[in-house]
């Protein structure tokens, strides 16, 4: 009977719980609700009224999603699109550069090759701000200023934390499959994208993921590298509207955040596991 | 540790040498941006600090009167106990609600993984489109804006850092939670012990190499903080060119911007840096000594 009550107890114990963590819940995503209510109300309710749900009077349809596209001296679009460009890039080029040369690293060994590793591990804990007016000086200075050529100060910025994970899983793979394609006349390449990158896949994903969130979400390092006459990205639009503008039309403000987030949420809706995964093996940066 | 330090271990003779003999392709281009992107702005950075300079071609040398005068900076070290104020009350307020909320949702109750997925969310939003998200919000609430009122502005950015690390923090406990071994738990809930005591003297000491993962990055987090920073605040009210709310690397930055402060602020960057990777190096150590005890 005791046993009984106590079941009784615990199940009633869980559905608290679970109204609990419901209402908080709702309130965990609420900023993200009010700056979408917000992007449909005209920019003077917005202030004055933000918690409040558009009405007759502050409803002003897609306008802002309209206006906010062409706010300012610059196309919104425009940076959307270096954007995506950059992000898409750069990730590819960490992914098959870093990969290869992790395996490269592993392999051989050797004293340049150990001393590269450890450089890498090194520039792990090595914060922007110590590199930020040099690497900016130096990206100017080899025109890697433009949206073309800043995957390269991305693949030499994020090197470390890649080469990283993926020497860690190449020292997990046994060698006698790379002995075996080699004896059976594979050359370093053939075995490295037919043996190598293949098994790759969870280290590929987790890397791609991290930097994908980097990359899309970083401010300064593009702000200061890209010639900002030029080329701006999402980050740096949002903050140059409000920097240089007196009068910041609000509404418009709302619209391109949630224009910004539509991207992030289709990734986290397609590939949540992944994400969460890759996110907690990035743990080791410090 | 062992296993990578054997050497016959993760490299063979057989097929060393034709990797090797591809180094071109394989190591060379990745180490090359790595020097463009990192080693020599890091090299010239380290070179600079010692230097007076506006631009980097007419650099002359001045030893360490930089460092003198970053550390004579009133607003320098006003940024750096603001950053430790910051830090402190953020990684306790981050690590308690992350615990608490991973605490609750290993309690196998229904809807669990949405909870969790909800709690994420803000992690994957970047600084700056975080901070606006927020800014918006609360200078709507309060009697005046975060950048006249600092005590508005340390707070808000408190709420900032909570809202974006919780769901983070969560999911590295919910590991620690979920390695907990059952039949300790089973042991201790027939010797009598209650919830709580069972969370006291069970689960926490199980959970100790979590707790010294999730506070380091958070407190490293806290330091390298800008975006949020910048977005919130950008360091008002500035009293007597004292900026209230900046931080660390806030004010690294605005440093930079003066043409002839760039010596002195390329000192404080390398001081920075020492802090951050002294941070580093301590959880290192906790980590590697946690690990002995297990």
């Amino acid at each position: 009977m005791a046993r009984h009550e106590h079941k009784a107890k615990q199940t009633r114990g869980k559905t608290v719980l679970t109204a609990v963590f419901a209402l908080i819940s709702a309130v965990w995503i609420l900023p993200i609700v009010i700056v979408l209510f917000n992007s449909f109300k005209g920019n003077s309710y917005v202030n004055s009224e933000v918690f409040a749900l558009p009405n007759a009077a502050s409803f002003v349809g897609f306008d802002n999603y309209v206006n906010g596209m062409t706010f300012g001296n610059y196309p919104f679009y425009l940076s959307a699109g270096y954007s995506v460009y950059i992000t898409v890039i750069s990730t590819g080029l960490i992914l098959l550069c870093t990969s290869m040369a992790a395996w490269y690293i592993s392999r051989v060994d050797d004293l340049f090759s150990r001393i590269v590793y450890y450089l890498c591990i090194f520039s792990m804990v090595v914060p922007f701000q110590m590199v930020m007016f040099t690497l900016a000086n130096t990206a100017r200075v080899m025109h890697l200023d433009t949206p073309w050529t800043i995957p390269v100060v991305y693949l030499g910025f994020g090197a470390g934390l890649a080469v990283f994970m993926f020497a860690g899983f190449v020292k997990s793979i046994p060698l006698a499959i790379e002995e075996a394609a080699y004896i059976d006349g594979c050359g370093p390449l053939t075995t490295f994208f037919q043996v190598v990158f293949p098994m790759m896949k969870p280290t590929l994903i987790s890397v791609g993921v991290l930097e994908i969130m980097w990359v899309w979400n970083d401010y300064l390092l593009p702000y200061l590298v890209l010639d900002q006459t030029k080329y701006k990205t999402i980050p740096i639009h949002i903050q140059y509207l409000q920097g240089s503008y007196g009068r910041v039309d609000l509404g418009a403000t709302m619209a391109l955040i949630i224009l910004s987030l539509i991207p992030i949420f289709i990734f986290y809706l397609t590939c949540q596991k992944h994400i969460i995964r890759g996110v907690a093996a990035g743990a080791v940066k410090g | 540790m062992a296993r990578r330090r054997d050497h016959s271990n993760i490299t063979s003779n057989l097929i060393r040498r034709p990797i090797q003999r591809a180094f071109a392709v394989f190591l060379l281009p990745t180490f090359l941006c790595f020097c463009v992107g990192f080693l020599w702005p890091f090299l010239q950075g380290m070179y600079l600090s010692l230097h007076s300079f506006t631009t980097t071609s007419n650099a002359s040398w001045v030893g360490f009167v930089n460092y003198g005068k970053a550390f004579q900076d009133a607003g320098f070290r006003h940024a750096f106990l603001y950053t430790g104020q910051v830090a402190v009350v953020s990684v306790v307020l981050i690590n308690l609600l992350a615990f608490a909320v991973a605490y609750g949702l290993t309690r196998g109750i229904r809807g669990n993984s949405l909870f969790r997925g909800v709690f994420f969310i803000p992690n994957l939003i970047g600084g700056i489109v975080l901070g606006y998200i927020w800014k918006t919000i609360i200078d709507s609430v309060l009697p005046v804006s975060m950048s006249i009122q600092a005590q508005y502005g340390f707070w808000g950015l408190i709420v900032v850092l909570c809202w974006q690390q919780v769901g983070y923090m969560m999911i590295i406990y919910i590991a620690g939670l979920q390695a907990l071994p059952e039949d300790m738990m089973e042991a201790a809930r027939i010797d009598g012990a209650n919830g709580w005591q069972s969370l006291i003297h069970i689960t926490l000491p199980n959970v100790m190499p979590s707790i010294t993962i999730c506070t380091f990055l958070s407190l490293t987090n806290a330091f390298k903080l800008y975006d949020q920073n910048l977005v919130l605040t950008n360091g008002a009210p500035v009293r007597r060119g004292i900026g209230a709310t900046e931080m660390l690397a806030l004010n690294i930055a605005k440093t930079f911007t003066t043409a002839n402060q760039r010596g002195v602020a390329q000192a404080k960057a390398v001081l920075f840096f020492l802090l951050v990777t002294a941070i580093s190096l301590i959880q290192l150590r906790a980590t590697r000594s946690k690990e002995v005890q297990q």
